[in-house]
């Protein structure tokens, strides 16, 4: 069964600076599936997830060559809008970033910013974002408190809430449970999971065994290089690539 | 003594000695506070803050110098609040590393450093004679603007510096521009540190003397100032002036002054001390 190509990469070279940190980088994700990219740290893959929403953009020194394609369409074209590309693609970072507003207030804020001011409409999609991140029933008698009051998990299911209340397709998640104790970590996980039914989800993660347990296609980068991508089932298995095999059976990284 | 027993005794030495260099400041204040209150509260009534200056002592207040104070802390407030938040904002969030920006960040510290007296000087040029000021509230409170405004910038780039990445990071995530970032994040965020340092700023307005000596303020003020444009003094001046009086009963009202311009200033620290404590209490990073 064959899916739709949603986020595609074509010759993506990336530098800071000097710095050749994304080597001629070719990859095509399916729509509605989780992809995971592993790889020692330094490896790149952070740097290629934050291509995809154009996050790079504030880091001084960095730029982009080649094509980032979403539904076809190049983001790094000079007619493309951040705000609106982000609109449709949604992050969630490696360390819980809650504003240091009440839980309410997180949740709204990206359809604050867009000028939206209806009291229904962003109550409803509170409830409704909350719901989907699996947090309501923790928070909604408090939701005029502050988000930091939340534990670590707690903040970071309010994050992915933050993100999905926009409704992107996409989400990039950037080591979302790396800062996440046991039991939050398999509450993310579960999440993600559910998630991917609506969305198509990208995953950093420095964890094998959840690379395994969450996604349906995994890629490994290697000093800034995608060395091997594919089912993440055949890849556990019988990976191609010998740097694979030693990565995944734990000798580097 | 054995090395061991040396060494113990360089430590404790060393101890007495930073106790005692501590001291030094604080016991000289404490005397000439002691002196000062000794001296003028005797003299403090409602009479010494409700009347105008004379030229008897007995008879003679600092209606007018309170009075221009608080209108030069107010003016002073509306001019440079702005002017010095908006550039440090610029400088942190918007200025990218080029030559430009380098020379002006080398500049701003410069200007920290300048002598009130030189900024008197230029507030006497620009103010008062290009822009026809006069000797005014306006052109006082814009020379004292002048002259605070890199202490503002500076407070301002360190509290924005204090908001972490991620804030940002989760912001232009969701589609946030710069500005709608800076706005609803960075700002409320960092405002309780801008705060404060625009007090401490405020406070070493309000005890300069010199810069508003020079642009012509005048130490004898008939009138409390109505509008910007009008003449001043302030308790910094009054209190110059008396202290230079021969007469024994100007000196106790000087330190009646003293006492007054002092609760202002110990008001204002203690009021940006609060508002440190609480912002650091609110957010926790």
């Amino acid at each position: 069964m064959s899916k739709r190509i949603k986020l595609e990469a074509k010759d993506l070279n990336g530098y800071y600076g000097d710095f050749h940190a994304l080597k001629n980088i070719n990859i095509a994700m399916e729509e509605k599936a989780v992809t995971a990219f592993i790889g020692p740290s330094g490896c790149g893959k952070s740097t290629f997830l934050r291509t995809f929403n154009r996050m790079n953009d504030y880091i001084e020194g960095f730029r982009a060559e080649g094509e980032i394609l979403i539904d076809g369409k190049d983001i790094y074209r000079k007619d493309v809008r951040v705000d609106e590309l982000r609109k449709e693609v949604g992050m969630v970072f490696q360390k819980p970033n809650p504003f240091p507003k009440s839980i309410y207030e997180n949740v709204v804020y990206g359809l604050k910013i867009q000028g939206i001011k209806k009291k229904s409409v962003l109550e409803e999609a509170a409830e409704t974002s909350l719901r989907r991140a699996a947090l309501w029933e923790e928070v909604k008698d408090k939701l005029h408190k502050s988000a930091l009051a939340l534990s670590g998990g707690q903040q970071q299911r309010l994050c992915i809430a933050r993100a999905l209340a926009i409704s992107p397709s996409i989400l990039l998640m950037d080591e979302p449970a790396s800062a996440l104790d046991p039991i939050s970590t398999a509450k993310v996980e579960e999440l993600i999971y559910e998630l991917k039914n609506d969305y198509t989800i990208v995953i950093v993660t420095h964890n094998m065994q959840q690379a395994g347990r969450v996604s349906d296609y995994t890629a490994f980068f290697y000093m800034g290089e995608l060395v091997e991508f594919n089912k993440t089932k055949t890849m556990f298995t019988s990976p191609k690539d010998e740097r694979t095999q030693n990565y995944i059976t734990g000798r580097f990284g | 003594m054995t090395n061991s027993d040396i060494n113990r005794l360089k430590d404790k030495a060393f101890q007495f000695f930073g106790i005692f260099c501590t001291f030094i400041g604080l016991v000289v204040l404490a005397i000439f506070l002691f002196d000062i209150i000794l001296e003028g509260a005797a003299r403090i009534d409602w009479d010494f803050l409700t009347s105008l200056p004379s030229r008897r002592a007995s008879r003679a207040g600092i209606l007018t110098a309170w009075v221009g104070t608080l209108w030069i802390l107010v003016l002073t407030t509306i001019i440079a609040f702005p002017l010095g938040v908006a550039a440090g904002v610029y400088l942190e969030e918007y200025s990218t590393k080029n030559r430009l920006n380098n020379f002006l960040e080398i500049n701003i510290a410069n200007l920290a450093g300048v002598p009130s007296i030189i900024y008197g000087l230029l507030g006497l040029e620009i103010f008062v004679r290009q822009m026809r000021l006069g000797g005014s509230l306006l052109a006082g409170a814009l020379t004292l603007s002048l002259l605070i405004l890199p202490i503002i910038i500076v407070t301002t780039r360190e509290a924005i510096k204090a908001v972490p990445r991620s804030i940002r990071d989760g912001s232009f995530a969701l589609g946030a521009s710069k500005w709608q970032t800076v706005w609803n994040q960075v700002l409320p965020a960092s405002f309780g540190g801008i705060l404060t340092g625009i007090i401490l700023a405020l406070s070493r307005a309000v005890g300069e003397a010199a810069p508003l000596i020079v642009i012509g303020a005048l130490a004898y003020v008939p009138f409390t100032p109505s509008t910007p444009l009008d003449e001043f003094t302030v308790l910094p001046i009054q209190i110059f002036n008396w202290t230079s009086r021969p007469q024994e009963a100007f000196l106790t009202n000087a330190a009646a002054a003293i006492i007054i311009l002092l609760i202002i200033t110990f008001m204002l620290n203690g009021l940006a001390v609060y508002l440190r404590n609480k912002q650091q209490k609110k957010i926790k990073w």
